[in-house]
């Protein structure tokens, strides 16, 4: 669908460094990393705002690397919005088509898409009297009316309270479901699992890791990947208790209670997990007895890899490692609390 | 209680004194001058016709300019290219030269010896001595006001609004009619009415160019010069009345503007 081939970039200082990605038809592709790693200026490139020093864009088998932005039928909604504010809601949303069909077919076109992303009442509103989620889902309206090949959203979470969150949330992943291709940019990283199939990560213009959100996370590339939040502990999940999670190797991890059920991902830092040589009696309302298969040593620490019903890193000092007397091969109880668990939904872990 | 701040009532005195600088000659202008007078001078037919003339002159030079200028400040507000600062300066040259010598410069430029000239009467058009010459005169010596002024306009629209057009298939002269210049437009219209007005009142070019037709400001020096103070001072009255009206009937206008376009589109974070 649509295809990156060695993208070079430069903009004054900034470099976009041989950035090659696929992203499928109909795939939910999510783009992650740190704010000025170049994740704007990769949608700007494939949306033509910049032109490419080299590399090859590829968009339904056409070679758009040269194309006018006009031309390229990719679909892009800035993370300002960019709303005209001289026209109303509704000539916003029927920029693209208002020359293109019989005024008829522009209003219902309007309307319909209006009624999906829910904007109908605000059709004949000023954009200065927009707050920041209705603007959004205008620009996402103005957007999807002319049917891009390829949605690309920049930060779409910025301006959003934690209740609008969910209904864009939940709006992006329909239309993904109707099968729109969706590339999404984000700096934060649950909402990146919580929506991608697809997941890449992005440092200093560079692509340094791509895969499915598991992937990534719990076989990270680089340690900036691993640090990125300091997730070292990641796990396919499904709910069978609003606080109990199993794991997709069979593994029950107690969490704090949930809304509803569901199923997601499992997610705890290494520092959170306590081990010992021997059951304690303690609160923790997780603990596994394993066996120590790695132990791999850093200025600040070690982290002890233990296999059990699921396979934990624990980060212990160096002191402690002395104390415990951890060697390869140790039975070894790893133990961590529920409330040290973080649990993000998502429709369907991979 | 007030306190009274010795700073801001110099600041204050200070400004006045300007104020009064520029308020006190035009009063003391307004009644220094009987009623009667206006009055007759305003029924005089060779009075109106000369503020007519001048009015016509300098919209249509404004107007026919504004056509050229536009995509000129476009260009510059958008676009870098080698010697755009020496552009820049060219631009304003007309600010600063003596009018007189503006005046001197364009006359050379389309008197009858000159190739412009013959192919121009060739056509059918005079410049010296007609309203065209005047128009060319006032244009030439006002135009900087449009282009500096349309060309901030269009600076001021982010260019993300135009990218966003683009990106929903809009080809370049669409993104300009529709996007840039609407939201450069306040500006636009400002710039054509400084232009407007500074055409108006131009004197020094228009003078050389063309004595005859007569405008209204080569009017009142001619009263001054032939009749003296008493008699100019009405034909100065009414002109300074009209222009007044003009000029503030075109920044209604711009008010009225102003208050349909939004100057910032960064969306405000409200929730």
């Amino acid at each position: 669908m649509l295809e990156l081939e060695n993208i070079n970039v430069h903009l004054g200082d900034f470099a976009l460094k041989d950035v090659s990605l696929f992203v499928e038809k109909g795939e939910y592709y999510v783009i992650l990393g740190l704010s000025g790693a170049g994740k704007s200026i990769m949608l700007e490139a494939i949306a033509g705002m910049h032109q490419t020093d080299s590399g090859r864009i590829i968009l339904d088998k056409n070679d758009i690397t040269n194309k006018k932005i006009q031309h390229r039928d990719v679909g892009y909604v800035f993370q300002d919005h960019a709303v005209f504010p001289h026209l109303k809601v509704h000539q916003n949303i029927a920029y693209s088509i208002k020359n293109k069909f019989p005024k008829e077919e522009v209003k219902r076109k309007v309307e319909e898409i209006a009624e999906k992303v829910n904007v109908s009442h605000l059709l004949h509103r000023d954009p200065k009297t927009l707050s920041g989620g209705e603007s959004q889902r205008v620009a996402l309206a103005r957007t999807l009316v002319r049917d891009p090949k390829i949605l690309m959203l920049d930060e779409p979470f910025a301006s959003l309270d934690v209740q609008l969150r969910d209904d864009l949330r939940a709006l992006l992943r329909n239309l993904n479901r109707e099968g729109q291709t969706i590339i999404h940019v984000t700096h934060d990283y649950e909402e990146a699992i919580s929506l991608a199939q697809k997941l890449a990560i992005f440092q200093n213009g560079k692509l340094i890791q791509q895969g499915t959100p598991k992937e990534v996370f719990a076989n990270p590339a680089s340690q900036f990947v691993a640090r990125f939040r300091g997730i070292r502990n990641f796990f396919t999940s499904e709910l069978k208790e609003v606080d109990v999670a199993i794991t997709d190797t069979n593994a029950k991890v107690k969490i704090l209670p949930q809304e509803e059920l569901s199923k997601g991902y499992v997610m705890l830092k290494s520092q959170d997990i306590i081990l010992s040589k021997e059951e304690d009696g303690t609160s923790m309302a997780n603990h596994y007895k394993g066996v120590v298969t790695d132990i791999v040593p850093s200025f600040k620490g070690n982290e002890v890899v233990v296999d059990a019903d699921l396979r934990l890193t624990a980060f212990i000092t160096h002191q402690s490692l002395k104390n415990l007397e951890l060697k390869l091969g140790d039975e070894v109880w790893a133990a961590f609390k529920a409330s040290a668990v973080n649990f993000i939904k998502s429709e369907n872990p991979i | 209680m007030t306190r009274t701040d010795p700073f801001a009532l110099v600041l204050t005195f200070l400004g006045g004194l300007v104020l009064l600088f520029i308020i006190a000659p035009l009063l003391s202008m307004f009644f220094g001058t009987p009623l009667n007078d206006v009055f007759a001078t305003a029924g005089e037919k060779e009075v109106l016709d000369s503020i007519w003339l001048t009015l016509v002159a300098s919209f249509g030079g404004t107007l026919f300019f504004a056509f050229l200028v536009i995509p000129l400040a476009y260009i510059l507000a958008r676009k870098d290219f080698p010697g755009k600062r020496i552009v820049n300066g060219i631009i304003d040259i007309p600010i600063v030269i003596p009018h007189t010598a503006a005046g001197i410069a364009v006359l050379g430029f389309v008197s009858r010896d000159t190739a412009i000239g013959q192919v121009a009467s060739s056509l059918g058009f005079e410049f010296v001595g007609h309203p065209t010459g005047i128009a060319l005169a006032m244009a030439f010596v006002s135009v900087p006001f449009l282009i500096n002024a349309a060309r901030d306009g269009f600076s001021a629209v982010p260019v993300r609004l135009e990218q966003a057009a683009y990106n929903l298939g809009a080809n370049p002269f669409r993104v300009f009619f529709t996007i840039s210049i609407p939201l450069a437009w306040r500006h636009i219209l400002s710039g054509f009415i400084m232009m407007f007005a500074r055409g108006l009142s131009e004197f020094g070019a228009v003078v050389i160019i063309a004595y005859h037709p007569i405008t209204a400001p080569v009017m009142i020096y001619e009263r001054f010069t032939s009749f003296g103070l008493k008699y100019a001072k009405p034909v100065a009255v009414i002109f300074i009345l009209v222009c007044l009206v003009f000029f503030l009937l075109l920044r209604m206008l711009t008010r009225a503007k102003k208050e349909t376009v939004v100057k910032n589109t960064s969306v405000k974070n409200i929730q």
